[in-house]
């Protein structure tokens, strides 16, 4: 694979397993065993009742676009022009079915065409031999 | 609590600037402002007891060493971010007014553009703020490294939910160019910014412009808390704190995953400050409002009561935050167009203002006024000061 230079997420712990599905092409979040409620980012208690009993529960994958940015200049080096997938790009917030959000990116929708509350579904990008990242399409 | 049991008497600042750099390290910088503060005090470095660090940018041992402080009994960092100098001012007022210091010193300063940039700290380092792992985990690889591009999605939220739009975010770049205009220490003073030229500014992390953004500058700041009795004995008009707190928003460390989206450090701290002192927002004459974007002013307006949810664009158009408006908001420029002092500079000229010593700036019959900090995801903090 390419030489890869933009930031990639320490893998460790309760991440590690988090990117280690996205490695399988598959989203999980972490689910209380108590109350059933939904977290991410992982945390080793539920805030909602404290337990510290979980499982890693597979998502749907669909959700809806919360919120993005469209990020016109670079301000990390590793994004700069000419990169390949140079600026602009716009990372979005994804409201999942679970009632969790995260951070990704879209692989088919230009910023312009983003849209409060746009339905989208989850794909990966394998970016690195050990990393794959979780991104969206429309749905 | 510790209303109006403690006071600011000295205030100090090196000066700010950008090319070629300050060309001293930040340590230098910092002791410099420490030694004004106690110079404007009329204090000796011996007399400080006290001393609140700020985060990443020195030691406590190291300035006390260095200010001959022999009986430093009272040191912390408040990791706050930008909203921690003003946390460390109610810090300061709860350690004065319970005994456990009598002087205390709060210096800050860096070298935000000659040195290391934010963009890199925060880039390179994930112990740099509280929720830095989490960042390098979850955000940064999705291309989302720096303050301007983290609160986008917040303020793009903020404009679809309640109309907030680009022209008000302009009022506050505007509102705060001019205020720079009479202060000959700003960095942006002979340098006017009109509507026109606002909404032409180059976007850089669209919902912001480059003049959405703050400045990054170097630069020492410092001030010192004390006892109401001591403060009364030295030479300087005591500015009292009548009310102070801080606070986080919830998850602090993670923000996209907020189920009050909207909710800051501030939501939680502001009705603690007020009730404190025992005024609402109608009695302040004038607000320092942390400014390290156009938006964070607007969302820490209305997060500390002085507007509705949702109602703080109107509140910043047609002059309303500008000297003159119903509530003048960062009197010397701010971070915005007077330089990054990291918040301690907000204190200053809130200090200045009611001492009478803000020149053209000077708000009439100044009596009381509001500073707040903003930091990291949205940390809060707000001190409510008068003459």
């Amino acid at each position: 694979m390419s030489e890869y230079s933009k930031p990639l997420p320490g893998l460790e712990g309760l991440t590690k397993d988090f990117y280690g599905f996205c490695k399988q092409e598959s989203l999980h979040f972490q689910q209380c065993s108590q109350c059933g409620v939904f977290r991410h980012v992982p945390r080793e208690t539920c805030a909602e009742c404290n337990s510290f009993e979980w499982e890693w529960t597979k998502s749907s994958g669909r959700g809806t676009i919360f919120s993005w940015v469209v990020i016109n200049r670079a301000l990390h080096p590793a994004f700069y022009d000419p990169s390949p997938d140079a600026v602009p790009m716009a990372p979005i917030v994804v409201e999942m079915e679970e009632g969790v959000r995260l951070v990704s990116n879209m692989v088919d929708c230009p910023p312009d065409q983003l849209e409060m509350g746009m339905p989208v579904s989850v794909v990966f990008e394998a970016v690195t031999d050990e990393v794959t990242l979780p991104r969206f399409r429309r749905v | 609590m510790f209303k109006d049991r403690a006071c600011i008497v000295g205030i100090g600042e090196t000066g700010y600037c950008r090319k070629p750099g300050s060309g001293m390290s930040e340590e230098v910088l910092q002791l410099k402002a420490s030694v004004a503060a106690l110079d404007d005090a009329g204090l000796h470095g011996r007399e400080i007891d006290g001393i609140l660090a700020f985060p990443n940018l020195g030691k406590s041992e190291a300035f006390a060493a260095s200010l001959g402080s022999e009986n430093l009994r009272f040191a912390a960092t408040i990791h706050m971010g930008g909203a921690s100098p003003v946390a460390s001012l109610r810090m300061a007022a709860m350690a004065v007014h319970s005994g456990v210091a009598n002087h205390v010193l709060i210096p800050g300063g860096w070298n935000g553009y000659s040195g290391a940039r934010v963009r890199e700290t925060v880039t390179t380092d994930k112990n740099s703020i509280p929720g830095g792992a989490i960042a390098w985990d979850y955000y940064m690889p999705q291309g989302l490294t720096v303050p301007p591009q983290w609160y986008g999605l917040m303020c793009r939220r903020h404009m679809y939910e309640y109309g907030t739009t680009h022209q008000q975010m302009g009022a506050v770049a505007v509102a705060m160019r001019k205020h720079a205009q009479l202060n000959p220490g700003a960095l942006m003073c002979g340098k006017p910014l009109t509507l026109e030229q606002y909404m032409a500014s180059p976007m850089l992390a669209d919902p912001y412009r480059i003049n959405d953004c703050c400045l990054e500058t170097d630069g020492g700041t410092a001030f010192i808390v004390t006892t109401v009795e001591r403060a009364r004995d030295l030479g300087k008009t005591p500015v009292y704190i009548m009310g102070a707190a801080s606070g986080q928003p919830y998850p602090a460390d993670e923000f996209t995953t907020r189920k009050d989206f909207h909710q800051t450090g501030l939501t939680i701290a502001a009705p603690e400050a007020f009730q404190m002192a025992g005024i609402t927002a109608d009695d302040v004459d004038f607000a320092q409002i942390y400014d390290c974007f156009t938006f964070e002013v607007i969302q820490q307006l209305e997060e500390a009561g002085f507007c509705k949810r949702g109602e703080g664009g109107g509140f910043v158009e047609n002059g309303g935050i500008e000297i003159g408006g119903r509530l003048p908001v960062n009197t010397s420029g701010g971070l915005l167009s007077e330089a990054h002092s990291l918040g301690l500079g907000h204190i200053v000229e809130a200090v200045k203002q009611l001492r009478g010593d803000a020149g053209e700036r000077q708000i009439d019959n100044a009596e009381i006024g509001v500073v707040t900090g903003w930091g990291d995801f949205g940390d809060g903090s707000i001190a409510i000061l008068r003459k």
